[in-house]
């Protein structure tokens, strides 16, 4: 078991520096020019040199996301529970939040700028990541609201439970799943809406790691920019992995998705 | 032959459970039950059997008051209110995330008693299915006949004075069965409970029923055809399983349950 999970954090890692050996061989060896393709030890330096600025960027960055991600969760998960409780409430709001949803969020980034004025930039990032993270714990809560198992509400009726009970000792743990398969996808999600929104939003207060992309970019500071890009994959993985295991975690003891199997 | 004895109904001022005319219509061409009169007397053991999809577990839904009939009343009598009933479904229905211990308090959760206060009577509805030494188990950690037990257990933890199970041992092998048949009669005779049982193994409502309701054979789907008594006193253990007046009675049964495929 540990040997076996040792493994399957060894290989990628091998993998990964063996990536890096042969790149930053082929760049040195093909005399790449570093504006074209900076060599790893070469990004490596541009991290440490800008290390405080790409620090202060990721710190917004991280922040917007993660409290873009927070409002996704409480507002999906609650808008999921009113459709729940009334079908009306459902059938009138369902359409906006699939219209929500469908329209890309580049095109009305301009739009939201303009409404929260450009003062307000971080607002702006923050409404429209909101709006990528929404709608995966919106639909998935739904879903998982509604795949209760037929014979135990019937059980939840026979003992004359209220809307209430009902809600939170059967229909929320079962959807716990669901919720959490929507956080996972919204997680990611929360984190490209932060980054494109700053990519429309462009100069102004935000300077977040998706500007300092962009700034890097017209100065031709190629490895500043490789360094920044490193900085967001590894918040992206880092946001999967917290939220695998915060899944893990939940479900492991009852959930068919998170059961050990090989005792 | 098609009523109750007078030894069963005298002394029993009115009947448990009335049903006049009871009908359900899900929509389709014919209905899942029709024209139903039943009356079920205070402390009965009733089975209720018949073939696949003749209406068994819509007529125990109706009963249980978790369908609304399309036609008829469903009338209970002497003060029993709604969740004065326990339920068995024909399978466990346990919550996953919750212990054996926590998904018998279930019932008494719901109707607001404190964990503390429940504890005793959980622990003894455990004991009584014979799963007071893993309450901690979570279901998927149970077998298959432990899990029905717990829902057994669950049922009885309210002690409700009535009791409709819906082939609750049709899962399990025949000795488990036969162990869990003799575990229900002996707490239906320790309490005086009224019991409804949905089977559809003829020898199994034999053995356990003072009554059998047969359904769906002479006429279709969705009536009750016969209404057959078994006479024969509790306890009843091995002895009564290989008495000849067993097998007569499945016989009966059995004939009953064949008279309308001609
Ligand atoms: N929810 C439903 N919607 C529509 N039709 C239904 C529904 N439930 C049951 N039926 C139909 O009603 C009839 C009786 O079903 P019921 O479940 O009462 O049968 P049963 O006697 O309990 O069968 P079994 O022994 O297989 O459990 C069947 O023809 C079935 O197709
Ligand atoms: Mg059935």
């Amino acid at each position: 078991m540990t040997g076996a999970r040792f493994v399957t954090i060894l290989i990628p890692v091998m993998v990964g520096l063996a990536a890096l050996l042969v790149w930053e061989a082929a760049v040195r060896l093909g005399d790449v020019p570093k504006f074209v393709l900076p060599a790893p030890s070469v990004i490596g330096a541009a991290l440490l040199e800008n290390f405080s600025s790409l620090m202060s960027a990721l710190w917004i960055t991280l922040r917007i996301t993660l409290l873009a991600f927070a409002l996704a969760v409480i507002g999906g998960v609650a808008l999921a529970i009113l459709f729940s409780q009334s079908r009306l409430v459902e059938l009138a709001l369902f359409p906006y939040a699939i219209i929500l949803q469908v329209t890309p969020v580049v095109a009305i980034a301009p739009l939201i700028l303009i409404w929260v004025g450009f003062d307000n930039v971080n607002l702006a990032l923050l409404i429209l990541a909101w709006i990528v993270a929404f709608f995966p714990i919106l639909s998935n809560t739904t879903l998982g609201l509604r795949s209760v198992d037929h014979n135990l509400m019937d059980l939840f009726t026979l003992y004359g439970a209220s809307r209430w009970q009902r809600l939170w000792s059967l229909q929320l743990p079962a959807a716990l799943p669901y919720i959490l398969g929507g956080m996972k996808i919204s997680g990611g999600l929360a984190l490209i809406g932060a980054v494109v929104a700053e990519f429309v939003a462009g100069s102004g207060s935000g300077t977040g790691l998706a500007w300092r992309i962009i700034e890097a970019g017209n100065r031709l500071q190629v490895p500043t920019m490789f360094a920044a890009l490193f900085l967001l994959s590894l918040l992206g993985i880092a946001i999967f992995f917290a939220l695998t295991l915060l899944e893990h975690l939940a479900l492991r003891r009852w959930h068919e998705s998170a059961v050990n199997r090989d005792f | 032959m098609t009523d109750l004895s007078p030894e069963l109904s005298s002394g029993l001022d009115t009947p448990l459970l009335t049903l006049s005319g009871v009908a359900k219509n899900y929509g389709g061409a014919r209905p899942a039950v029709t024209d139903v009169n039943l009356t079920v007397a205070r402390g009965s053991f009733v089975s209720l059997v018949g073939p696949s999809g003749c209406g068994k577990s819509t007529l125990l839904r109706l009963i249980a008051g978790l369908l609304t009939p399309s036609d008829g009343g469903v009338h209970w009598d002497g003060g029993v209110r709604p969740d004065d009933l326990g339920f068995v479904f024909q399978d466990a229905t346990l919550l996953p995330w919750a212990s054996a211990f926590e998904n018998v308090y279930l019932p008494l959760k719901l109707k607001g008693v404190a964990a503390d206060d429940a504890r005793d009577r959980v622990m003894a509805a455990l004991g009584r299915v014979g799963l007071g030494d893993v309450p901690h188990r979570l279901p998927r950690e149970l077998s298959g006949g432990m899990r029905m037990r717990v829902s057994i257990a669950r049922a009885l933890v309210t002690e409700p004075p009535v009791l409709l199970m819906d082939e609750p041992f049709a899962a399990l092998d025949e000795f488990t069965r036969e162990k869990l048949d003799d575990d229900l009669l002996s707490l239906w005779e320790e309490l005086g409970w009224t019991v409804i049982f949905v089977t559809h193994s003829v020898y199994e409502s034999v053995y356990l029923s003072e009554r059998i309701l047969v359904m769906g054979s002479h006429t279709g789907s969705g009536r009750i055809d016969e209404d057959l008594l078994v006479d024969a006193p509790y306890p009843r253990g091995l002895p009564f399983r290989q008495s000849p007046a067993y097998f007569d009675h499945c016989k009966a049964v059995s004939a009953a349950l064949r008279d309308g495929e001609v």
